[in-house]
């Protein structure tokens, strides 16, 4: 019988977890400037991080989804994405929403339950936090149909997990994206693990990045603990689909060296020598390592830079945790652009019910 | 409990879901249960609701009696066209060949601090499908008892279980098989002048006022609804025919909420015996808020105390 299809899906790593380059760099990757750049936003990422988890534990934010162990990805299609780009995110990818100027004060107000958070003074056209898997990746393929029609040069960038690409509306995404060669760049964050499940439960495919070729469109996988393969495979997509190239799928290979979220204890689903073995192939190491050995960083700069950070994280805890409880109109006032009667009414009976005082305090109109 | 005993007792009783195997379900509902009872007949499924849904239908024809988790209500959305196109009417359109006996239990609710998407109440969708029933229980026996009946039902039914209930509620439950009778209606507490009818964890803040509106001199009637669809409209009637006032609570949003259905009920059946209007205490028409503000959101103890006097003022 004649074949008359044939895929294989490549694999790039640049950057190995020791700190030497095993691929040709990319320019940017010795621009010195541009890979410490890079670094700092790595450890920045880190640092934020722990401080965020260490505040969910002391009862001070609501449940949280760590990004530990996904910080190369994130910075890596951060660094690869222009302003104007959107990015669709899921809950974890704070490192690529700081990049673009989400800050620390607007991801802790989300995670401490309250919407403002979502209200980016930067990044406006971004996407907010898409917790109902996959379902982010219609609307990344939406805004790139926009970007087409409208005939804007920009992408849209999806995150999914590993997860999340068991859900039909991910095969729908690529498949549209692929049918339109729609700007879009999908980013499948394979950490591993979907809270308890495995990804050799969720599918019995070899590698995620091969469900791009029942949807026409390439699929690759990199190392997504190498900084250097991860921004270098999104920026040569981006360029191919700002160029009306059509979309790609690449899967980072990462690990989740945190629970799911802190509502989870992954020590009952999961083997602690699977995490050992995980951090020797951490993200951080292998960059600090490549700019030592350059001499374009030292232990000084290091410690330096994580004062730095702290001095920053403190602050924007400090905003946060003196930002006041929303007023109970805020349940009310952005539901519609024009309030509907019945809204107004209701209006009035949770501000007579509020909990605390202060419950008018947005200083809306009565609307009586 | 109730999984346990009855896939002890009934080989056909399987259980499928997201994280319900070795982790034993986010809020620990089938903890222990594959240890038990295998990977064959307790699997996690892959990430997908929409193939929870599915292929609980093809196993349910096929003799099995799939308990489905889903992990939060406002992750089912994927899985209704399963439901209201397949699971819901199997029976009816191939006039009883084909059935399905399934249950699909999903956290409900909000009030525990959760995240985005994981504090929903929007029983009203489920309820509007014709051929399923939809029950949501009020405490851990109800829960045990009910949850047996569900799973005996050769219908399906959704089982919306009150997250807030999950933590906050501690109880003694035997363990002896014994269901309770689903479509009815449960009374949490006799009373005369009003009657307060609610279901799932606002029992708990309903007969927190029903307490306050004893200390005013005001005898409340409370009824725990726990099957939401059928509404056991028997027993709300001859409640009402009683005290002559209805009060409805729920955490869902107001508009063409479940208490409508039930004030549609009393409007039709039992418009004479009121002396007063009936009132509504429900969330409020707008998305569930982040939890800064979840307790703004579902009505509190003293919203439920002021609508049941106003029943009472002339």
């Amino acid at each position: 019988m004649p074949t008359v299809a044939e895929f294989k899906i490549e694999y790039k790593r640049i950057l190995d977890f020791k700190g030497a380059l095993v691929a040709k760099p990319p320019a940017f990757a010795t621009d010195y400037e541009e890979v410490r750049g890079m670094y700092r936003a790595m450890t920045r990422e880190r640092l934020f991080d722990a401080k965020a988890v260490n505040l969910q534990r002391t009862g001070q934010l609501g449940t949280y989804a760590s990004s530990l162990g996904h910080e190369a990805t994130h910075i890596g299609v951060g660094a690869a994405m222009r302003p104007e780009d959107v990015l669709a995110p899921v809950y974890r990818e704070i490192g690529t929403q700081m990049w673009r100027g989400v800050t620390m004060t607007e991801i802790l107000t989300y995670w401490g339950g309250d919407e403002r958070g979502n209200d980016f003074a930067h990044a406006r056209h971004d996407f907010a936090w898409c917790v109902p898997i996959a379902t982010q990746t219609l609307h990344a393929a939406g805004a790139a149909m926009a970007f087409k029609i409208l005939n804007e040069p920009r992408c849209a960038v999806a995150y999914i997990g590993d997860g999340g690409t068991s859900e039909g509306a991910f095969y729908e995404a690529l498949n549209l994206a692929g049918a339109r060669a729609l700007p879009v760049v999908f980013v499948i964050v394979n950490n591993g693990w979907a809270i308890s499940v495995p990804v050799a439960e969720q599918t019995a495919t070899r590698t995620l990045a091969q469900k791009a070729v029942a949807a026409g469109i390439p699929g690759i996988q990199v190392d997504g603990n190498d900084v250097f393969a991860v921004r270098d495979t999104v920026a040569a997509a981006l360029d191919t689909a700002r160029r009306g190239g059509g979309p790609t799928l690449i899967e980072t290979l990462t690990y989740r060296l945190s629970d799911h979220t802190t509502a989870d204890d992954s020590g009952r689903y999961r083997n602690p020598d699977e995490v050992r073995e995980a951090w020797t192939l951490e993200p951080l190491i292998r960059v600090r390592e490549y700019l030592v050995k350059a001499g374009a960083w030292s232990a000084a700069e290091e410690q330096a830079w994580a004062q730095e950070c702290a001095r920053e994280i403190d602050a924007a805890v400090n905003d946060y945790l003196k930002g006041s409880k929303p007023s109970t109109d805020a349940m009310f006032d952005h539901l519609f652009a024009e309030m509907p009667r019945h809204l107004v009414e209701q209006r009035e009976v949770a501000r007579k019910y509020a909990t605390t005082t202060g419950g008018t305090s947005s200083g809306q109109s009565s609307g009586q | 409990m109730a999984h346990g005993w009855e896939m002890q007792h009934d080989d056909r009783v399987v259980v499928i879901g997201q994280d319900v195997g070795v982790n034993g379900g986010v809020f620990r509902a089938t903890a222990g249960l594959q240890a038990r009872f295998g990977k064959h007949r307790v699997q996690d499924t892959p990430l997908a609701e929409a193939t929870i849904a599915g292929m609980s239908v093809g196993m349910a024809a096929h003799g099995l009696k799939p308990v489905a988790e889903i992990q939060f209500m406002g992750f089912i959305y994927p899985a209704l066209d399963q439901i209201v196109n397949h699971m819901s009417r199997m029976r009816y359109r191939t006039r009883g060949r084909l059935t399905c006996p399934v249950v699909i239990r999903t956290p409900h609710g909000g009030g525990i601090h959760a995240p985005e998407h994981h504090s929903e109440s929007t029983e009203t969708l489920l309820c509007h499908i014709p051929g399923i029933r939809v029950v949501c229980p009020s405490s851990p026996a109800r829960a045990y008892g009910l949850l047996l009946a569900a799973i005996r039902d050769p219908d399906p039914v959704m089982f919306l279980e009150p997250a807030r209930l999950y933590r906050a509620m501690r109880q003694e439950v035997a363990d002896d098989g014994r269901a309770l009778p689903l479509d009815r209606c449960f009374i949490l507490r006799e009373g005369s002048d009003v009657t307060l009818v609610t279901w799932g964890a606002m029992t708990v803040e309903t007969l927190r006022a029903a307490v306050e509106l004893d200390a005013r001199g005001i005898s409340a009637e409370v009824i725990d609804l726990a099957t939401l669809s059928p509404i056991d409209s028997e027993a709300i009637l001859a409640s009402v025919a009683k005290t002559g006032r209805l009060v409805i609570v729920h955490e869902a949003a107001r508009n063409v909420g479940v208490g409508a259905e039930i004030a549609a009920i009393v409007a039709e059946h039992g418009l004479y015996d009121l002396a007063a209007p009936i009132q509504r205490v429900a969330g409020f028409d707008t998305v569930m808020p982040l939890f800064k503000l979840e307790h703004d959101y579902i009505p509190g103890v003293q919203r439920i105390v002021d609508a049941a006097r106003l029943t009472l003022t002339d």
